[in-house]
């Protein structure tokens, strides 16, 4: 069943000058096709202005479509009477960790979701408790968010959704302001997240080694999808992700220029640099 | 430089003061400073001293500590003692110039002093003993009934206290684009107070930018989180009397009693 599903989607940033005429329109998402089965892990790359991170906000209602619709759970977002519900259910996580952390503690930042959403008192301490040892910030649950690192605040920030209790979550380059270690902190949280939580995750990047993981990839530009496949589909196709001046990751760069040079034993799509050395290994080895 | 600004910010100790209920220690503020405000007596600054010194001892923040903040406020101080001193019409004690000092000028210069410092002692006192979080929920919560005036008691708590979580990122966003822009050659050390003003705009132009952006940023977050307003909200951490609250009271209306009472009857 679909948690995500948006048809014919399409959404203008209007710009208006001082007496409120329209001076200009930017089409930022145009007719995206999109649907997302519960329990997936899917991402969505592409470059700047892309429309990526303005299709996330139309997942969470933060934006409405300008033509056709965004359904979450069934449910249709530009309907006001659905936009708690929808926000419960699809949780948002932002670049900036420091923007998005509204609490003084880190239990307190947890507890604002339920509190906004009138869970009982005693009930929102079970959920802070239980998502906090979730993404393994339990002992710093007193801490002043001031204090962790950017790592750190980015998995109180998700633990702030994930105590809301959401059928999904949608993270809008959680790393792009994180330092090495605390990209791949976040994103083994967003891994263990799906895979033990078995909660949705719609990963927004531009970082290509993040994306390996996903069951499905989206690459989009100009507002557009412009490919769907799992994540070997899309890195065969360096050529054309090039064209869309996207970056595949090392390894499989690596695999593809050996290939053209010459090494053709070697598959498509290789991801990693294990997959890698294991593949040179069986084609190659001397025997 | 900006972060030495300290002046009553909370100091952790495990107290009796420390852990009553924010309500109890808003309103034992504001009866200490009307006590203050109602003294006229020698005798009534005498209970208020007692209640002070019980006070900080109860609530474990060293004395030291205490006064540090006392410095910024030394020079306005002068200026009020000053002006009693020299301004109070009554029975002469000694002449200079144009300035007379009279027994009543003397007596009126140690009581606004001795008022003064009180009032800072006690309401840092308060600030001190609490977090800015329980401040903004006793606030809330004890300003509840002023919602039938259709004053917005909790979106002001709630501007509050997102207020005091900004200040230290925005204290350290102050620094960044202080020290960029000196590297870039601005002086905001030297010149005259018009010059020193006029440094500050590249100053302030980007914080501002980028506070709206922030607030922005965090708008969208906070919407993403389901909030809207008040209304249906639930409190993770719910203010409860507990019974040393009760008996705070207790005293506060007993202090509030005893200085009344000499100011009535005492002759001094």
């Amino acid at each position: 069943m679909a948690i995500v599903e948006t048809h014919g989607l399409s959404f203008d940033y209007i710009r208006r000058d001082e007496e409120g005429n329209v001076s200009s329109i930017n089409r930022a998402l145009d007719d995206v096709e999109l649907s997302v089965k519960k329990g997936e892990f899917i991402a969505i790359l592409g470059g700047n202005g892309s429309g990526k991170s303005t299709l996330a906000k139309q997942i969470n209602a933060i934006l409405y479509p300008t033509e056709g619709y965004v359904l979450v759970d069934g449910k249709k977002t530009s309907e006001e009477e659905n936009i708690l519900d929808i926000r419960q259910k699809a949780g948002m996580i932002f670049q900036n960790p420091d923007n998005q952390i509204i609490g003084s503690i880190v239990e307190e930042d947890v507890g604002f979701g339920p509190e906004n959403m009138g869970v009982a008192t005693d009930d929102i301490w079970q959920r802070v408790e239980e998502s906090l040892k979730i993404l393994g910030m339990w002992e710093y649950r007193k801490h002043s968010p001031m204090r962790l690192s950017g790592g750190q605040k980015q998995r109180v920030a998700i633990a702030g959704v994930v105590a809301m209790h959401p059928e999904c979550i949608i993270m809008d380059e959680p790393t792009a302001m994180l330092d090495p270690a605390g990209r791949k902190e976040v994103i083994r949280a967003a891994r263990a997240l799906n895979d033990v939580e078995k909660i949705t995750i719609i990963l927004i990047t531009h970082y290509m080694e993040e994306v390996v993981y996903a069951d499905r990839l989206f690459v989009m530009q100009d507002g557009r999808i412009k490919m769907t496949g799992t994540p070997r589909e899309i890195f065969s196709r360096v050529e054309e992700l090039e064209e869309l001046r996207l970056d595949v990751p090392q390894a499989t760069r690596l695999a593809y220029e050996l290939k053209k040079r010459g090494l053709s034993l070697l598959p498509d799509g290789i991801l990693t640099e294990k997959e890698l050395v294991t593949e040179l290994c069986r084609s190659y080895s001397i025997m | 430089m900006l972060r030495e600004m300290t002046i009553g910010q909370y100091y952790q100790a495990e107290s009796r003061l420390h852990r009553l209920d924010p309500r109890v220690k808003l309103v034992g503020t504001l009866i200490f400073i009307i006590s203050l405000f109602i003294s006229q007596k020698v005798s009534c600054y005498v209970a208020a001293t007692v209640f002070l010194i019980c006070m900080i001892r109860l609530s474990r923040v060293p004395f030291l500590h205490m006064i540090k903040g006392m410095k910024a406020i030394a020079f306005i101080m002068l200026i009020t003692v000053f002006f009693n001193l020299v301004f109070t019409p009554g029975e002469e004690l000694v002449s200079f110039w144009v300035f007379k000092i009279t027994s009543q000028g003397v007596r009126n210069a140690i009581f606004t002093a001795v008022r003064l410092t009180y009032l800072i002692l006690g309401s840092s006192l308060m600030t001190l003993t609490t977090t800015p979080n329980d401040l903004t929920d006793g606030l809330e919560k004890g300003l509840g009934f002023m919602k039938v005036f259709k004053l917005p008691v909790h979106e002001i708590a709630m501007m509050m206290s997102i207020a005091l979580r900004f200040i230290p990122i925005l204290l350290e966003e102050t620094d960044k684009i202080m020290k960029a822009q000196q590297a870039r050659g601005a002086d905001f050390e030297s010149g005259g107070m018009i010059r020193r003003v006029r440094a500050m705009v590249p100053l302030l132009v980007p914080l501002f930018v980028s506070a709206f952006r922030r607030a922005n940023d965090l708008a969208l977050a906070m919407e993403a989180r389901c909030y809207h307003g008040g209304e249906g909200r639930t409190k993770m951490k719910p203010l409860k009397y507990k019974p040393w609250d009760f008996r705070a009271y207790v005293i506060l209306f007993c202090y509030i009693a005893l200085v009344v009472l000499f100011g009535i009857i005492s002759p001094l």
